[in-house]
């Protein structure tokens, strides 16, 4: 089963580095570029019988690992097809 | 006072912390590999500077979570004394060992220079040799060391007295200019409610000898090792 986390910095906590594309952005002549955010993409395998089993396992390995709850909010999603390497 | 200081893939300060207690303050020390389960018999445990595993996913995440740092953790549950500097720091933080995360500096740079930092706690075994307020110079060299916490730790910390150093002049006033990094309220180290745990940005282990243009970190490696009298000059060896 495929799944993909999306991890993102918490609402409120500043990007410095989406700041920094954003100004990137606007000066490659983006001037309607409201916002912009960085985050992380991780795509995983696991080997589970249904997506709500995949889905909690993966949940587990944000809580252990692929996600900071001080700084940043996941979100996951199953996916169809080959993970792109 | 005996000091084990731990070895990650990537780690950097290690030999310089190892020089330092071994040359300097002449204390026992060994390293400790990072698939070590079994601290062995040490009073202090260092977690060096540099780039564990990489860094890779988020500075100190993969050694927050590794064999060494769940020996670490119960180590420190027992009221066993843990340094960390730098990576060590953000280690430290990833491991929940301290409150807090580091983040990528606000200016985007890498920075290494040296910094001004005003202690605010001196009742605290890595600082009980100094005086409240006063300016220690150090290094730091970091990427990611912007410190973040929630309001709400924020002030737990702040009424525990966990706020250990922050950056500020070369006379001692906490400025916006004189945090290198963004970091909330210039924090550049925290410790844990207990005491027992310290975390910094900065290097002690890269001022603790006049050949390297400083020594106010050996001050730290003194406090331990309450060789420290209260004039403010060391006890003769």
């Amino acid at each position: 089963m495929k799944v993909r986390v999306l991890v993102r910095l918490r609402p409120g906590i500043m990007d410095v580095q989406g700041a920094a594309v954003q100004r990137a952005l606007v000066g490659l002549g983006f001037s309607d570029l409201r916002e912009l955010r960085v985050g992380k993409v991780v795509e995983v395998d696991v080997d589970a019988p249904n997506e709500a089993a995949a889905k909690q396992r993966v949940d587990q390995m944000c809580t252990k690992l692929l996600a900071n709850p001080v700084l940043e909010d996941y979100t996951i999603e199953t996916i169809e097809g080959k993970i792109t390497v | 006072m005996k000091f084990g200081v731990v070895v990650f893939p990537g780690t950097w300060s290690d030999c310089d912390f190892h020089h330092v207690v071994s040359e300097v303050v002449h204390q026992p020390v060994k390293y400790i590999w990072h698939r070590e389960r079994d601290l062995g018999d040490v009073d202090c445990v260092i977690l060096p500077g540099g780039f564990s595993y990489g860094d890779y996913l988020r500075a100190g995440a993969v050694a927050g979570r590794s064999p060494v740092v769940d020996a670490i953790r119960d180590f420190a549950a027992k009221g066993g004394l843990v340094l960390g500097s730098c990576n060590g720091f953000q280690i430290l933080c990833e491991a929940g060992l301290l409150p807090g995360a580091l983040m990528r500096n606000e200016c985007l740079q890498y920075r290494c220079q040296s910094t001004s930092l005003v202690v605010d706690n001196v009742d605290t075994p890595f600082t009980r040799g100094l005086r409240p307020g006063q300016v220690l110079t150090m290094p730091i060299s970091h990427g990611e060391g912007k410190y973040h916490v929630e309001p709400g730790t924020l002030a737990e910390m702040r009424a525990k007295h966990q706020i250990v150093f922050r950056y500020a002049t070369a006379d001692g006033q906490v400025t916006r200019a004189a945090n290198p990094n963004g970091s909330l309220e210039n924090i550049a180290g925290v410790m844990n409610e207990g005491g027992t745990v310290l975390g910094l940005m900065p290097h002690p282990e890269r001022a603790a000898e006049s050949v390297v243009g400083g020594t106010d970190g050996l001050l730290l490696f003194q406090s331990l090792l309450g060789a420290l009298v209260e004039d403010g000059t060391f006890l003769k060896r």
